[in-house]
């Protein structure tokens, strides 16, 4: 009868909260692919798709049903298993990373006080990494089961790329970490949020932009693009897909795109604190509902940011990639761990 | 080695500068080159509600012309498809029968006109060869067909409609205010 010791509404409350989180980061997806194409055009002078519904609002629905009338097409020289496993892989791991993110504070419903995070692990950002690192198993597979020479290329050149950037990007946030001295995501929030604590980017302005320099490698987004090159790999490890696993690989790369927004904006940017306002003077339940707002607004403004860099800066070339990796990413983070360390010690006496 | 013309720019082999090799003070600038294009003006026409206007001397379809009465002018001489460089019209003539005098002007009429609009190149040499004002190009053009017949216009494609019986059709036939 152990099993009935379970707090069964503790996992009633935990699944809703991931069903929220999951279906809202889809739907969050869904408008991104359409923002992106938006402020491409904008960018570009142009008005972008306005036809589908007002202003174009309808036109992700249109996208998505596209994709799923699509015809199926396994190649034949294509190993049907791991085909399959590919955009499977790819996009379980773009949404297992939002298990350890804290949306918000927690909310008291029904006299419970439900926190609005999925779980408060202590190893919180380690276990982003290591999903993280997951996603190019998903490119990989996928790459490797074509059977095709340009999207093996492209796999090979996303695995090189995720190892070369998450090294610099995980020594980066090792000054993070010594600075808040725990693993766990919420302790880091909760650290900033203290009254006349600062945000991370404060004390870690370099470290920050060493880790959106990988973030954005590791999401391939333009300029690292390169396991998708249109123009030399002719699409890359997606070019074999069709219909809807074409749309899950797509898919996966936006949903990866919120969820290394929110990472940073968790890490740097206070989460869903809301600047210059003492939380603890609110209610709670509204305190909780702001601090969702606040923190979707920084994720919504480093989209924004993902999509302005893409439309401006073209490519990398395969070994510029390499060298800013390794040779001025590696010791530049290197050199950013050791002053943080340094000056710790030094503010220890 | 002695430049050929004045215009040659020579090209820089400086090592780049500190600023130029960190790479991020360009990319800020290129970003806000961008941005700036957020606030610029569209240059899009929202095709079929909005059309962009034809320059006046549009050479567009071609219709067959009507005198004040709405009879057809033109009197099938010939003319027209002996100026066509791309051989696209053909036709065939026919004599005005008692009692005809209010579809056409003249004595002879062309009983079949054909033009090909895939051959035509919408040169408007058959419009300057017309002694009669009987053909003209409109500031209108050849809609997709399924098939190449589709594209090989015959009389009642061409023949402008009556402007008394039917003044929009004409209009829409004649395209801007023209002819």
């Amino acid at each position: 009868m152990t099993l009935l010791a379970l707090d069964w509404i503790l996992m009633l409350e935990k699944l809703i909260l991931i069903a929220i989180i999951v279906f809202a980061s889809l739907g969050i997806a869904l408008y991104t692919t359409f923002s992106e194409r938006k402020v491409a055009a904008v960018l570009q002078d142009r008005p972008g798709p306005n036809r589908a519904g007002p202003m174009g609002l309808l036109q992700p629905l249109a996208d998505g049903l596209k994709l799923i009338m699509k015809e199926e097409i396994i190649p034949n020289s294509a190993n049907k298993a791991l085909f399959i496993l590919g955009p499977a892989m790819a996009m379980t791991a773009a949404l297992m990373t939002c298990a350890v993110i804290p949306w918000s504070s927690s909310v008291e419903l029904f006299g419970r006080k439900i926190d609005l995070q999925i779980a408060d692990i202590n190893i919180g950002i380690l276990y982003v990494f290591g999903v993280v690192s997951m996603g190019v198993y998903g490119i990989m597979i996928g790459g490797w089961a074509s059977n095709n020479k340009f999207s093996l290329m492209a796999a090979l050149r996303g695995a090189s790329q995720a190892i070369s950037y998450e090294l610099a990007m995980g020594l980066s946030l090792i000054a993070v970490l010594m600075l808040s001295g725990s693993l766990s995501l919420k302790t880091i929030v909760d650290q900033q949020m203290a009254p006349g604590a600062w945000w991370n980017i404060v004390y870690q302005p370099l470290g920050f932009l060493l880790f959106f320099i990988c973030a954005m490698a590791e999401c391939n987004r333009t300029p690292f693009d390169l396991p998708e090159a249109e123009n030399e790999l002719n699409m890359g490890y997606h070019q074999e897909y069709s219909s809807m696993k074409l749309g899950f690989y797509l898919f996966a790369e936006y949903v990866n795109m919120i969820m290394s927004s929110a990472v940073m904006a968790s890490l740097y940017f206070g989460g869903y604190d809301i600047p210059f306002l003492d939380e603890s003077t609110l209610a709670p339940n509204i305190a909780a509902i702001l601090g969702v707002l606040s923190l979707l607004t920084k994720i919504v403004i480093f989209l924004f940011l993902f999509m302005w860099i893409r439309w401006t800066i073209p490519r990398f070339r395969y070994d510029q990639l390499m060298n800013l990796g390794w040779k001025k990413l590696i010791p530049l983070a290197l050199l950013n761990m050791l002053a943080t360390g340094a000056v710790i010690l030094w503010q220890q006496g | 080695m002695q430049a050929l013309t004045n215009r040659v720019k020579p090209v820089s082999r400086e090592p780049m500068s500190f600023m130029e090799r960190i790479y991020l003070p360009n990319i800020f600038k290129g970003m806000a080159i961008t941005f700036s294009h957020i606030f610029k003006k569209q240059p899009t026409i929202q095709y079929p509600e909005q059309k962009r206007e034809f320059s006046p001397v549009f050479r567009g379809l071609h219709v067959l012309n009507r005198d004040e009465e709405g009879r057809e002018r033109c009197t099938a001489c010939g003319l027209c498809a002996v100026a066509c460089p791309a051989e696209a019209i053909t036709m065939e003539a026919a004599e005005r029968m008692p009692g005809e005098e209010n579809k056409y002007r003249e004595e002879k009429y062309a009983a079949k006109y054909e033009i090909n609009m895939l051959r035509c190149i919408f040169c408007g040499l058959c419009e300057e060869a017309c002694p009669k004002d009987a053909i003209y190009l409109s500031e209108t053009f050849a809609p997709a067909n399924f098939t190449r017949k589709g594209f090989i216009y015959g009389k009642d494609d061409l023949l402008i409609p009556d402007k008394n019986k039917a003044p929009e059709e004409y209009a829409a036939a004649k395209g801007a205010a023209r002819v």
